[in-house]
């Protein structure tokens, strides 16, 4: 999704001399389509997210569409003050992108996995919360985001995540993608775990229960109006994200329908609350997680939804 | 004529303090000096036009100083000297540190340490990207860099050659609890700086012609300046000055009026 990114970028900063990509010492060759035709654009940082983000704020403040990027926990928990007050605050059209975030680098450790970075964003005025599934939700959204000029927060993943769509889906920011419609159950996935919320659906068709499957790829601010609809169509709502359980995507929606009069039953599924350690892969966390579809139909059968 | 305007700051700092009970006085009176020399004989300004895009920029690093802040740019003709009396009071635009909503005149927020200079090393490589003159200038407190990310700015700063760029240090020798060269080790200041690759220079705070020789020999050095600024916290009222308590302290009506006297203003 990385590469994704940088090529998508390489594409809108051909035509748009505002764009501006600050990263902090990270991406190696990733950026050199970018710097061939605008190098003074494609600055590194330095090992210093923290002043990464309020540079990034003055470049805004002096016209630019600047980009920040790194490591997710460096670009958004490391430096959060400064996106608190120069990025969030001041309102300046920023982009925070986090790469490999959730358990992406699950085998780097603790010090290099998100699982608060939704709740620290979304916890934000002014912020937008972007989680792209794969990289053609990636490539629809990015130009979306840079036109709202406003903070953003686009979380996405790493390497070689499996594409979830055939082909390009028309994807609208702040509004979800249904991508196959169901009844009684409905699964919403958000960012890089879909193919395990599409497994699960897979799972669910095989017990004879054909669940809806959303694509919820914008966090903050939520799509009202598809959950108001949920709440009058299905009796249980599933969440799926590589975050913590609390304070993230499935809490947001949590939120929302505690403000409702009557909605269904909500199984909020992610990390737990607890760090993750000696793990060897993504695949390994997510299983020490109970991120699987063995575990989360274990608790839909106890739960009795299934 | 800048002496007198110094000395009617000051004064209007501590009017100002008593009458809407705004701390930090000793932090405000040691920087008056160099504000008066930024907006009186240095900076490009238009204050009938405060965003003027020629305009060269001012950003707070302390910003609990404000107030100094605030009356500089009200005697600079920004708005009325009668406004600086809102101060704190409901919805008004002159904040204990200033937000979002700060008057004309006050470029960026201000308040948590450590981003002024992070904020204007962006300003100052977008403006030279973009081909523009701007000249971009930081006052940080000594306590204030204390926080890591100055140097991180100083470090970029200094890698990109920001000619655009120039940071004073208001080294009054005292921050919140105590001296600030006793809490981190600061000294040998200006070579700290110049070892990040700034070029350097250490002037009297109060003395308005060394500053503003300074300031303006920095305009043609193709290199981040700092200028490392000696002060005196509380500068100009002798019951203040280098004493901490005025970090909070707010004056009496007979202090303001002594204060007054010691200016040469009654």
């Amino acid at each position: 999704m990385r590469n994704a990114f940088a090529r998508v970028l390489t594409e809108l900063a051909k035509d748009d001399n505002s764009l501006l990509l600050y990263y902090a010492d990270i991406g190696n060759r990733l950026f050199n389509p970018l710097k061939e035709f605008a190098e003074d654009r494609t600055i590194n940082a330095g090992i210093a997210e923290a002043n990464m983000a309020s540079m990034a704020a003055g470049s805004a403040m002096m016209g630019h569409k600047p980009f920040i990027y790194t490591i997710t926990p460096f670009t958004t928990s490391r430096n959060f003050e400064q996106i608190k007050i120069d990025i969030a605050y001041q309102n300046q059209p920023v982009i925070i992108v986090g790469t490999g975030s959730g358990l992406s680098y699950a085998n780097l450790g603790p010090t290099h996995h998100s699982f608060e970075d939704i709740a620290l964003m979304r916890a934000l005025p002014n912020m937008h919360v972007i989680c792209p599934a794969d990289a053609y939700e990636l490539e629809q959204l990015m130009p979306q985001l840079i036109k709202l000029n406003a903070p953003c927060y686009f979380r996405i993943g790493k390497k070689n995540e499996p594409a979830v769509h055939e082909s390009k889906p028309a994807l609208t920011f702040g509004k979800v993608h249904v991508m196959c419609p169901g009844e009684r159950i409905a699964v919403l996935s958000s960012g890089t775990i879909m193919p395990l919320a599409q497994e699960l659906v897979r799972t669910l068709n095989e017990r004879g229960v054909s669940p809806e499957l959303v694509s919820f790829h914008t966090v903050k601010p939520l799509d009202q109006d598809y959950l108001n609809d949920a709440m009058t169509r299905f009796d249980h709502v599933i969440t799926l994200e590589e975050h913590n359980v609390n304070g993230g995507f499935g809490s947001a929606v949590l939120e929302y329908f505690s403000e409702q009069a009557n909605w269904p039953r909500v199984h909020r599924f992610g990390i737990p609350d607890r760090f993750i350690d000696q793990v060897h892969s993504t695949a390994d966390a997510r299983a020490k997680a109970g991120l699987t579809v063995t575990d989360i139909m274990n608790t839909l059968s106890e739960r009795g939804v299934v | 004529m800048t002496h007198l305007i110094s000395a009617q700051i000051r004064h209007t700092l501590c009017d100002v303090s008593n009458k809407t009970k705004t701390p930090h006085l000793g932090s405000c009176l040691s920087c008056v000096d160099i504000l008066t020399a930024l907006y009186w004989n240095v900076m490009n300004i238009y204050p009938d036009q405060p965003m003027h895009p020629e305009r060269d920029y001012f950003l707070l690093g302390k910003g609990h100083a404000a107030s100094a802040l605030y009356t500089s740019l009200a005697y600079r003709g920004f708005f009325p000297i009668e406004d600086l009396y809102q101060h704190g009071s409901t919805g008004s635009r002159f904040e204990e540190h200033p937000g979002i909503h700060a008057p004309d005149g006050v470029e960026t927020v201000s308040g948590s340490l450590g981003h002024a200079l992070s904020l204007a090393t962006g300003m100052a490589l977008s403006k030279q990207l973009q081909g523009a003159n701007n000249h971009f200038y930081v006052l940080m407190g000594d306590g204030e860099i204390n926080e890591g990310t100055v140097w991180e700015a100083a470090m970029f700063a200094a890698g990109k050659r920001l000619s655009n760029l120039v940071a004073i240090v208001d080294f009054n020798k005292l921050q919140g609890t105590g001296e600030s060269t006793d809490i981190m080790h600061l000294e040998p200041l200006e070579e700290k700086w110049r070892a990040f690759g700034w070029h350097t220079m250490r002037v009297d705070g109060h003395d308005l012609s060394a500053l503003v020789q300074a300031l303006e020999a920095a305009k043609s050095i193709q290199q981040p300046v700092c200028i490392v600024a000696d002060t005196v916290k509380g500068k100009g009222v002798s019951f203040m000055e280098n004493d901490n308590n005025w970090h909070y302290r707010i004056p009496t009506e007979e202090e303001v009026a002594h204060a007054k006297q010691e200016l040469g203003l009654s």
